[in-house]
This record gives structure tokens, sequence and C-alpha cells, in this order.
């Protein structure tokens, strides 16, 4: 084998220049795949993490059949026991209570529905860094009587300002009227619209006495310790509740998103595809340039009694170093650049940025530091190598050592 | 005892509308220790011959035995085994592995046989002494002259310790010194080392050197004569 590694390496650098060229090709290859999908997966987690962030977490409970029907009265009651099986599991980090249902809110002559959302201070600021997002007055403190915090858009459109009174009317729990005022104590502004301009925040206690449902919840949104949750931790949940709970994960009830995602990506994919087309055909030409021109050598090799499949593997081993060092240099030489952009993202502007907070997404594009992109796209280009190797391997079990000797 | 025996050798090449009989029902035999010429002018079966007796191509009819083996019959890996162990080539262009030094050439064939590395070294160096070119040990063919690298190509068809030889037009890309020189050392080789050596050559002076003269014309035998070594 070592002489065989010997003859692969030594092959490889016959045509110096033409190697170079080569390695830089799948060099090029790797860094612009791994810097596609990076930061193509970057943005997708952004998106990810700022949905479920702003709204579901990754995980939510409720009581069966309010995903189907969002109406307070499928709200349930908090109990230690939930409490503690959350927080005694390893892979979860954190269990945000919220009580959630729609209002109108009003103020003079202006009216418009909104969502309110009832939540624990300290477990949202937790989950979505609420108390940094005010731009004005202050973050809820524990307690009842707490006023009412909302986004910038929404207290232009009702023209409140801080101190203000802001009216919400509903429909509280098994048909009791929602009706209450609230100082406004704080006013916030988050990089999407959608929260900015259609969400109040109470305090816990103060939605429930609002919707007349004492100790209830709606929602109980799931953070993990990891980037996501298993699948198998979401089953074992559902499992060890029983019947009358369900487990959501963000897939399904976000499923817009879902489907953004997987349209953009198939768009990715496609790209990616071109780019290993043209690395392909580059690797190829090379490879068969280096086994024609020595097809006389191949004939000689076979004659003094060297077998086809050993020549086959030293093509095969050239291979192997060509894209080795592509991906590894590639690879090398991107993730100071993956890492850069993954700390500091690049901030979109203008018209782009405008249609990201239109859909409810920050508008920047990070990068995604996912050892799995390098290690998935490395191999990729790999491969393509190795196939790129088929032709000469195949011309080496079938050529004629006499006609190919006096050729 | 013969090394070899060819018994009614035949080939044809149907490529063309018109079938070509390179070889036509050859019988030969070839001892040990033989230092045999093949001659006769172009196209008269010469190549055709050594590379059946080498097992690089298929005869279309008859046997070539080699020590009571057939190669004619052997397939694939088998006939590539056999011929590592039991032939060695020599061929008109050097052809050797311009990545590996004069050393690596040479041993590149007892490694495929996978020798132990202190035997495959002294016999890289006893056959680079006797052909003159231990100085070169360590240099790439692209560094030594044409005659040079034949000399390492011969030494390189004898690191095996094959049963024959087969060169086919060694000495045509030589001038008179280096082919006089190689033709020297081959038959010292051939003496000490008592291999057969089986030429196909124009060259007078190859002619001049063999113990046994074969001419060929197309693809017959017509005449096969043994001559005292010359002087």
């Amino acid at each position: 084998m070592k002489q065989f590694i010997k003859l692969a390496w030594r092959n490889l650098w016959r045509n110096r220049r033409r190697t170079l060229l080569t390695l830089a090709s799948v060099f090029m290859a790797v860094v612009l795949s791994i810097a596609i999908r990076s930061l193509q997966l970057g943005v997708y987690a952004n998106m990810i993490g700022n949905s479920v962030r702003f709204s579901t977490g990754y995980l939510q409970i409720h009581a069966k059949g309010y995903w189907e029907d969002q109406t307070i009265n499928n709200a349930f009651l908090a109990n230690a026991g939930l409490d503690s099986l959350l927080v005694q599991d390893p892979d979860i980090a954190l269990s945000v209570p919220r009580l959630e249902s729609f209002a109108l809110a009003s103020s003079g002559q202006h009216t418009k529905g909104i969502a309110v959302s009832g939540i624990d201070p300290a477990k949202e600021d937790a989950m979505n860094g609420l108390a940094g997002k005010l731009i004005q007055g202050q973050y809820f403190e524990s307690g009842s009587d707490q006023g009412v915090l909302m986004g910038d858009m929404l207290a232009r459109y009702l023209q409140l300002e801080m101190g203000d009174t802001l009216v919400l009317l509903g429909q509280g729990y098994h048909g009791a009227t929602a009706a209450g005022q609230f100082r406004v104590r704080g006013i916030f502004h988050f990089p999407i619209e959608q929260i900015n301009g259609s969400i109040v925040y109470l305090a816990l206690p103060d939605a429930q006495a609002l919707f007349g449902a004492p100790d209830m919840l709606s929602s109980m949104s799931l953070m993990p310790r990891g980037s996501a949750f298993a699948e198998n931790t979401r089953r074992q949940l559902e499992s060890s509740l029983g019947d009358t709970w369900e487990v959501l994960p963000w897939q399904t009830m976000n499923k817009s998103l879902v489907q953004e995602i997987q349209g953009d990506n198939a768009g990715g994919i496609i790209m990616l595809g071109i780019l290993y087309v043209v690395v392909a055909f580059g690797v190829f030409s090379t490879v068969l340039m280096m086994a024609m021109e020595r097809k006389k050598e191949f004939a000689v090799m076979v004659a003094i009694g060297m077998k086809r499949w050993k020549l086959a593997l030293i093509v095969l081993l050239e291979t192997f170093f060509i894209g080795v060092l592509g991906v590894v240099l590639g690879g090398v030489l991107i993730y100071p650049l993956l890492y850069q952009l993954h700390e500091h993202p690049i901030k979109l502007t203008g018209t782009v940025a405008e249609t990201y907070h239109q859909m409810g997404m920050e508008p920047i594009m990070p990068a995604s530091l996912d050892p799995q992109i390098i290690i998935t796209q490395g191999l990729t280009v790999l491969l393509i190598a190795f196939l790129s190797a088929t032709y000469p391997i195949w011309y080496i079990q079938r050529f004629s050592v006499p006609e190919t000797i006096k050729s | 005892m013969s090394v070899i025996q060819v018994n009614q050798l035949t080939k044809t090449y149907n490529e063309t509308m018109v079938p070509v009989t390179a070889l036509d029902h050859v019988n030969l035999s070839f001892a040990r220790g033989e230092f045999t010429a093949i001659v006769g002018p172009s196209g008269c079966g010469k190549t055709t011959l050594l590379n059946m007796l080498g097992g690089l191509d298929k005869p279309s009819a008859g046997h070539v035995m080699i020590e009571g083996q057939d190669i004619a019959v052997m397939e694939g890996g088998a006939l590539v085994d056999f011929r590592l162990h039991n032939i060695g080539f020599i061929f008109q262009s050097y052809n050797l592995i311009p990545v590996l030094t004069v050393k690596e050439n040479v041993e590149f064939i007892m490694d495929l046989q996978n020798k132990p590395r202190a035997e495959s070294d002294a016999r890289v160096s006893y056959l680079l002494d006797a052909m003159g070119i231990a100085d070169k040990i360590n240099l790439r063919p692209k560094y030594l002259s044409g005659g040079q690298q034949q000399r390492v190509a011969v030494a390189r068809a004898l690191a095996s310790k094959p049963k024959f030889i087969l060169a086919d037009e060694p000495t045509a890309n030589l001038d008179s010194k280096s082919t006089e020189t190689l033709l020297e050392l081959m038959a010292n080789l051939n003496e000490k080392e008592q291999v057969t050596f089986i030429f196909s050559t124009h060259d007078q002076r190859v002619i001049d050197k063999a113990h046994r003269i074969i001419v060929l014309e197309d693809g017959r035998v017509i005449s096969d004569t043994a001559q005292t070594k010359s002087a």
C-alpha cells in the first residue's frame, strides 16, 4: 500500500500547475458550497429562532385540542405536577407559561383587534429578551396591577404614550366578559412588525384576572438546552403527560415557516447542484488527462506484473488526494470567515430589509456553524472527485496491453 | 530442457475485411539460458510472437507452454501473476516509471512480489552494480541517458528472477556505444543468472551476439540456426 500511496502522490505532482488548478477548483467548490449552505441554514435558524422565541417555543404543551380550537375555553389549570415534570427533564432549559387570547384594544376613537399575552415576566425575558426590547418605560416586576407593554407600532396607531390608559375588551373564560383598563407601562420595539403592531403583554395574574381564568394557562412553551429538541423528547413528554394533553413541535404550529424554508432550501440545493456539476467536470477532465497521458505506462505496469485493480487503486488514490486536499483546505480556511459571520451577521438594508420585516424576520444573515454543513459539503465534493475517477478506472479494466504499448 | 514450448501457434487479426495472419502454425522451443534473436522484416510477426510468449496477447490457435503450463488459456489476475514471477520485459522505449528513482524502478517489481525489503535491497544493489549504474541509484529516469535508462530497464526485468526475458527491439533507440555496452552487460547476466533472453531485433550487433537466430517471414519460421558466440 505504501508503494501505491507513494506512486499516487508523486503522479499528482507530475504536472504541478494542472494539479494546483484542480485543487483550486475543488477548494473553491468547498468554500462556496459551505458558505452558501452555512448562510442559508444560518438564515433559516435565525428565522426559526425568531419565530419560536417570540411565539411558540420549540415545543408547546396545551390541553388536548387547543391548537385546533384556540379559545380561552381550552385553557388548562396550572399545576405543580406539570411544573415538576418539566423541571426534571434534562433536555428542557426553560418552560414559559402563557395565557393567550384576543381582545379589542381601544383608546379614544381608535380600536384594533390584537393578541393579548399574559406572561411570567422573568421567564418570558429569559426566552425572548423582552425587557431588552423596551424603548420606553419599565419592564414588569412580579405581582399584579403591572399595566401593559405594547409595541411602538401599536402605540402609534392607538396614539398612546407612556402612562396613558389602554382599554381591552373581549371574551373571557366560559363566556365571561373580559374588560379592563391598563396603564401603558412600557413600549417595546421588535424587529418583527407583526409583534410590534398586534400584541400587548400583561403580567400573567393580570391576564388571568382580565379573562376570568384564575391560575389558568393556554400554553407552556419549552426551550431546549441544545439547539433543538429531539423528536424523542417530545414523544416522551406526551406519553408522560397522558391523553388529555398535546405536545406540539414548532413545525406543526408554524407550517407556513416550514413551507417557506422548504421552498427556499430547494432553490439553494439546485444552486449547489449546478456548482457540483461545474466542479465535477473540472476534476473529471484533470483525472482523465492524468490517466490518458499515462496509457502506455499503465500498459507497461500491467505487462510486468501489476494487477489492473492495483493500477485502479493508484488512480483512485490520486483522486482522493486531490479531493481531500481541496476539502481540508477549503474547510479550514472558510471556518474563520463563517465564525466572523456567525458572531457579526450581515445586516441587510433597504428593500431587502423591508421584505424581511414584513415577513416577520430580523433582517440579518448570520452564518451557521453547524459542523454537519462542513462535513456534508466536504463529503459531497469528495464523492464527486471519486465519481470523476470512474471512467479512468473503467478504462484501466479494459485497455489492451499490446495495442497500448505499441501506440 | 526447454523453458518454453510453442506448438502450432497461430494468430489471425480479423479487424479488417481481410483477415491477416500474423503467426502461422509456429513451432519453437527455447532452452534455459539461451540468448536468442528473432529477426525478420517489419510486419513478419516478431512482436506478435513476443506478445504471445509473454502472455500479453491471446493466440487464435496453438499453445504456449512455459515449464508445462499453457499460458494461452490463462486469464486475468492469474496471467498477470504468472508474468510477475516468470517473465521479464524490456521495451524499445525503456518505459521506466518516471516518478520513481532508479532504485525504486528496479525494486518496484519485487515490491509487487512482496519480497522482503532486505532481499530486494540486496538484489537492487547487485543488479545496478552489474549494469554499471550504481552511482545513479537515486536519480529519476529523466536525468539518465537513453543507454542508462535501458540498463535500468534490464535490471528491472531481471529483478524478479524470471525464467526468461522478452526484449522487443531493445537497442533500437541507442547509439552504437550504448548498444555495445548494453549487449555486453546482458550477455554477462545471461551467463551468470542462466536466464533465457529472447530478442526481436533488426540490429546486426544484437544478431551477432545471439547464440541462436530465428528468422520469421510472413508469420512463419523460415530458419532457426545456432551460431557460435562472437568474441
